[in-house]
């Protein structure tokens, strides 16, 4: 008999679990793994920084009692009307489609209490978020599903979506079962395919042809509404310099965190930066052409709570985006569904086959008895909830740091835990003085 | 006929009069000096002539409108427009009716590449050649050709139709030729009937369209995605 051996069996930190298990179902099923949100990898991130607050060197305002302005007014360079926004949280664009019109509905209406707006996604706008959101942006995406002059002129801020934070240089994707009659009409597409966005724009390359874009799009609103440019965070300070000077009212930098409805797993986490790495280069950028605060700065990709918003904007940016998180505010990934989730292989907190449509919180889903699994005006109220729960918290940490106003929160205010993110964040090593790379 | 002058008023003045005009006005734009994004955004049944080209967007996302431009047109003409007629009479450039949804596009000279990509549901007519990468993605709505066609035409086309007199370059990826059946013939003369163009020989037309073979992932196809 061979002798039993005394050493623990070692497992490959290059071949651990879950990479042996990809490959073996690439092995299995000979195609990509295709799954929805966003990376789930272990990045720098607003985590490894931290607030200072005040003291003696600086005089904190009462927690309770003081007041802190949290309204931010988007896109007033050019538009005779930006949006006014109670709160500097918007909801990210997610398409009907990929999601459920109860779900679109839910999203409408917990934004609309709360004074903030929502946004379109692929595949156009539906009556259900047109009616139930006060504030709605409506993308004008590389597919131009559903793209329709009607609604643009319906939309109180035009978003050009020339990347997404998932997938930079990537077009969405919707798997044929969720492209039921209702998506496949509103996309000009047989019912049933999977449909793969492009990724570039139909008409336009480039900075110089973007800026004829915005003019054809100001032409046809009579330069009433916001005009936003949505890049994908890979080059920031180039892309959001580039996007600024092809006259953006709005720039929206969407880090890897940011979730998709559908992309290949290997996009998803090798392609694109950090959210927290997106933001000093995009203000940067802003601030060396003098239009920083003029050209306001969307920040969006993981952010999570109060905390996330308030560093977000501590390191420069106007407002920030949820969706991902908005989502789980919804009922995504909640344990009251475990079992279900079991049956379909994984587990609430992990689930994000969302391109299926077998979502059992009914909201990544075209299935109609799962979708009824979502009441819209209980999910609007959570949603509300939770974006003034995030609200207090981040009002909270200006107050601390002395701020009246959640704009006025900067980079001074901060410091960071690691050598990383102190150098992506451009703010100290907490206990010195050191800012790595300056 | 109101004349708008280039010459004296701003696109800004010239697109808002447009927009807020009367049903069935007639307009006549002088002196336009390859602007772009002119005509845009038009939601009436109006007529507007253009005398000289055109550049970026012109007649872009318009509803029931009539345009006519004696010149030629830069490129994105007629993107995303969902009714009404488009006439250019020299040459268009590049996504000529990129994404329109409905109405007819007529192009009495060439057009450049990706003429009709992501077409949903627009009529093009071309009476000299296109460029490569026509009709890429086109998901619905008809593309005449009665020149030739550039190299790769119709690549990962849905459910729209393309007829060529012409030589073609090369097929796009999953882009075959299908037969000319009655009803296919019906349909091109209908297109071409309704763009008042009869100067033309059915029997020299082939049509083009979607194998079908790329609308769902398969293993097998892998090289080609």
């Amino acid at each position: 008999m061979k002798k039993k051996s005394i050493t623990e069996p070692r497992t490959s930190h290059t071949f651990d679990a879950y990479t042996n298990s990809e490959i073996r179902r690439a092995a299995e099923t000979g195609i990509y793994d295709i799954r929805g949100g966003g990376s789930k990898r272990n990045l720098p991130n607003f985590d490894d920084l931290l607030f200072l607050g005040a003291s003696i060197s600086r005089y904190p305002l009462e927690g309770y009692r003081e007041a802190c302005n949290t309204k931010v007014i988007l896109g007033d360079r050019f538009s005779s009307n930006p949006l006014n926004l109670e709160i500097p949280i918007t909801i990210a664009g997610m398409s009907f489609g990929a999601l459920s019109a109860q779900a679109k509905e839910a999203l409408g209406r917990g934004a609309s209490l709360v004074g903030t707006s929502t946004t379109t996604g692929d595949g156009g706008m539906t009556k259900e978020e047109r009616g139930h959101s006060k504030q709605l942006v409506y993308q004008l995406l590389p597919s131009r599903y559903g793209m329709n002059p009607d609604d643009l002129r319906k939309a109180d801020a035009i978003e050009i979506v020339v990347g997404q934070g998932a997938k930079p240089g990537g077009g969405g994707m919707l798997l044929g079962q969720k492209i039921n009659d209702r998506v496949a009409e509103m996309r000009t597409l047989p019912k049933g395919i999977d449909q793969r966005s492009p990724c570039r724009h139909p008409d336009w390359t480039g900075p110089d042809d973007m800026e004829i874009k915005i003019l054809e799009l100001r032409e046809i609103t009579g330069w009433k509404v916001p005009i936003f440019v949505k890049v994908a965070g890979s080059r920031p300070y180039y892309d959001v310099a580039l996007a600024a000077k092809s006259g953006a009212d709005v720039v929206v930098v969407d880090g890897m965190q940011g979730g998709t409805a559908a992309t290949q797993e290997v996009f998803i986490e090798n392609v694109g930066i950090p959210t927290l790495a997106c933001v000093r280069p995009a203000v940067r950028a802003l601030q060396e052409l003098g239009l920083h605060r003029k050209v306001q700065l969307i920040v969006s990709g993981g952010i999570r709570n109060g905390a996330d918003v308030a560093k977000a904007l501590a390191l420069g940016a106007d407002a920030v985006s949820i969706g991902s998180a908005a989502l789980i505010a919804l009922g995504d990934n909640d344990p009251r569904y475990q079992k279900d989730y079991e049956k379909l292989g994984t587990t609430a907190g992990s689930f994000d086959d969302w391109h299926e449509g077998l979502d059992p919180a009914g909201i990544t889903t075209q299935d109609k008895k799962l979708a009824k699994r979502l009441d819209p005006k209980l999910g609007g109220r959570r949603l509300a909830n939770y974006l003034n729960v995030m609200t207090m918290e981040a009002q909270t940490i200006a107050r601390a740091c002395g701020k009246n106003d959640l704009r006025n929160l900067e980079p001074e205010d901060l410091c960071a835990l690691t050598v990383e993110s102190a150098a992506m964040a451009g703010v100290p090593l907490a206990g010195t003085n050191w800012i790595p790379g300056t | 006929m109101h004349i708008l002058d280039f010459n004296k008023l701003s696109l800004r003045d010239i697109n808002k009069t447009l927009q807020g005009s009367d049903k069935n006005d007639f307009f006549s734009i002088r002196n336009p000096k390859g602007s772009h994004a002119l005509a845009v955004g038009i939601n009436k049944k109006i007529a507007v002539k253009v005398v000289g080209s055109v550049g970026y967007y012109c007649a872009g996302m318009n509803k029931f409108s009539d345009i006519k431009v004696e010149g030629s047109a830069g490129p994105g003409l007629g993107e995303n427009m969902m009714s009404g007629n488009i006439h250019v009479t020299g040459d268009v450039s590049q996504y000529a009716g990129a994404s329109g949804h409905g109405g007819s596009i007529l192009v009495d000279g060439n057009a450049s590449s990706r003429c009709g990509i992501s077409m949903k549901g627009v009529d093009i007519i071309v009476k000299g050649n296109v460029g490569h990468m026509s009709a890429f993605m086109a998901q619905r709505g008809n593309l005449v050709i009665f020149g030739d066609a550039g190299h790769a035409l119709g690549d990962s086309i849905y459910e729209a139709n393309i007829y060529v007199a012409g030589e073609v370059a090369s097929l796009g990826t999953d882009c075959i030729e299908k037969k000319m059946t009655k009803k296919h013939l019906s349909n091109l003369e209908n297109i071409l009937s309704n763009a008042n163009v009869s100067d033309y020989n059915p029997d020299t037309f082939r049509r083009f369209g979607s194998a079908r073979s790329l609308y769902n992932f398969k293993v097998d196809n892998a090289k080609i995605y």
